[in-house]
């Protein structure tokens, strides 16, 4: 860990001779290095903050940093909100949706958050940004040893008493690769979590994809967060916004039983083995929301859309869901692989005889020739 | 295959197609489908020796097989440029392609990630979502690298981002002139 703050703060001062005038940049990269040679002292420094309040008080005085956020219980739309420092969440990217959500629930009072980014923070970025480059997990979660310690950190025990994992992992990564391995991880694990993205169509990119839209697309996926976690609302199973028309289309997203995922299959089979139970419960909701209808409105309306996917247990491998039509305006990113009626020449469907040490012993011979 | 050059498209008809769909993680059906990389890449190093085409080499850079280093050249104006690359295998491959990284040109290009990973077409992740696992490794030096250093490689040099090895040898010599072609 030292090591990668000692790299990180060699990239920082290379950064900063770009700006030799930036003196509260110095200051914090002084400190940093003087956290680094003392941590007992950096520690007694973080000490000296605010103390962490014991309990969440809907008191509505200036002195209580929680009496914005307990008046969504005070007006009934969420029962027992400080059961959200129960809670911890993992954020997967820190990039523009990323960062803005971890911000939001900061000031919602999640328990604990976990951040994860392949990029290394770099001062360039830290106007947006509110922690230290060293408090995430800069890792490739695409490769072998990156997704094993990305597991083990979903997996482990927090400091806090109760706390196993983590109850919900937000994805919000910028490619194709990284999102397949998050819906990997938590296909394994059996972890509840939701993905969101931009994406910028043909020819007005840049006045539509600014960090305003991205700030947004972070609100709604908080939002569904919030509404997964302390059980309000509706939990949308995916939600689109097209910025230019205003436009939210909605839909089921449906697993594939045809996946090719064996960990994606034993999930959704789980996940029916369930239905009796889930089905039970909603109907026991539905009458009590019933008999509670003459209290007034349930809860607050939400006009923003943001892309948000929601995957329960049974989740999708999405870009290959049943052929579902899309709802007007969606597009497939990617095309479903093919399926071949026979095998395609030249491929041998029989088990390739040479043992693996021969064919690297042909390879390296093909290399040296 | 739209949009991709007659010769790639008879090269790739060549590579033989992989079966097994296993990632680094999956034990001994990652073990079949090495054999069935390797296969790929013997057949794909053979082609391109007998069309004079020789223009990689890599090898596995760990016994699992999971990461993979070696050199690629291009030959622009007369003049062979080498370049060393290197790529993990992805857990979620092979329904991800590997990303090919060229850590000597990191930064010195416009069409390549952070770490010297290189940006390939548009045609090229929906051609291996397509085809998957019948890609493999030996497709994605053939239908991705290569066709990027044809692209990018006369750039680079054109604009003097990337100079010939003898000529970096020689700084006095090469003042004053872009890399020549050999006569």
């Amino acid at each position: 860990m030292e090591e990668e703050q000692l790299r990180a703060l060699l990239r920082d001062l290379d950064a900063l001779k770009q700006r030799p005038d930036d003196t509260a940049s110095i200051e914090r990269m002084r400190e940093r290095v003087l956290a680094l040679m003392n941590p007992a002292a950096a520690a007694a420094c973080a000490a000296a903050a605010r103390s962490k309040i014991k309990d969440m008080s809907s008191e509505v005085v200036d002195s209580n940093p929680y009496s914005r956020l307990m008046a969504l219980q005070r007006m009934g739309v969420v029962d027992n909100y400080e059961r959200i420092r129960d809670y911890s969440v993992a954020i997967v990217g820190i990039g523009g949706v990323g960062s803005v959500a971890a911000e939001m629930l900061t000031r919602c009072g999640i328990g604990r958050l976990l951040l994860y980014d392949y990029d290394t923070v770099e001062l360039a970025n830290m106007n947006r940004l509110f922690f230290r480059p060293e408090q995430s997990y800069s890792l490739n979660i695409t490769t072998v040893n990156g997704f094993e310690t990305f597991l083990a950190s979903l997996k482990a025990r927090s400091s806090h008493e109760r706390s196993t994992g983590v109850d919900l992992v937000l994805s919000c990564v910028d490619n194709y690769e990284a999102r397949m391995v998050v819906n990997q991880a938590c296909n394994e694990l059996g972890q509840t979590w939701m993905e969101s993205g931009c994406s910028i169509w043909s020819d007005r990119p840049r006045e539509v994809c600014g960090f305003e839209y991205k700030g947004v697309v972070a609100g709604l996926l908080v939002q569904n967060a919030l509404k997964y976690l302390l059980k309000f609302g509706q939990v949308s199973p995916y939600l689109g916004y097209n910025s230019l028309k205003d436009y939210f289309p909605t839909m089921e997203m449906r697993p594939n039983p045809q996946c090719s995922n064996p960990a994606c299959v034993q999930r959704q089979k789980e996940y029916m083995e369930a239905k009796p139970a889930r089905d039970a419960a909603a109907k026991a909701k539905m009458e009590a929301e019933a008999s509670a209808a003459d209290e007034g409105p349930i809860h607050l309306d939400n006009d923003w859309n943001i892309s948000v996917l929601d995957d329960d247990d049974a989740t999708t491998s999405s870009i290959r869901s049943s052929a579902d039509i899309l709802p007007e305006g969606l597009v497939r990113e990617l095309p479903d692989a093919d399926s071949y009626p026979e095998p395609p020449a030249p491929v041998s469907s029989s088990a390739i005889d040479d043992d693996l040490e021969e064919l690297q012993r042909q390879l390296h011979a093909l290399n040296s020739s | 295959m739209e949009g991709w050059d007659k010769g790639t498209k008879s090269v790739v008809g060549e590579i033989p197609l992989l079966s097994i769909r296993a990632g680094p993680r999956d034990g001994e059906a990652w073990r079949q489908r090495l054999k069935e990389e390797y296969r790929a890449l013997i057949a794909y190093t053979s082609v391109n020796k007998a069309k004079d085409n020789d223009w990689f080499r890599i090898s596995a850079a760990n016994p699992e097989g999971a990461r993979w280093e070696g050199t690629c050249w291009y030959v622009h104006n007369l003049r062979r440029y080498e370049f060393p690359l290197q790529f993990d295998i992805p857990v979620a491959y092979p329904q991800v392609a590997p990303e090919i990284e060229l850590p000597t040109l990191d930064g010195k290009t416009h069409k390549m990630y952070r770490g010297g990973k290189i940006c390939l077409t548009v045609h090229f992740k929906p051609l291996w979502a397509k085809n998957c696992p019948r890609f493999g490794i030996a497709h994605a030096l053939c239908l991705g690298l290569a066709p990027w250093l044809a692209a990018e490689v006369p750039i680079l040099v054109d604009s003097g981002m990337v100079k010939h090895k003898d000529d970096e040898a020689a700084p006095s010599e090469a003042s004053g002139s872009a890399p020549a072609a050999a006569s």
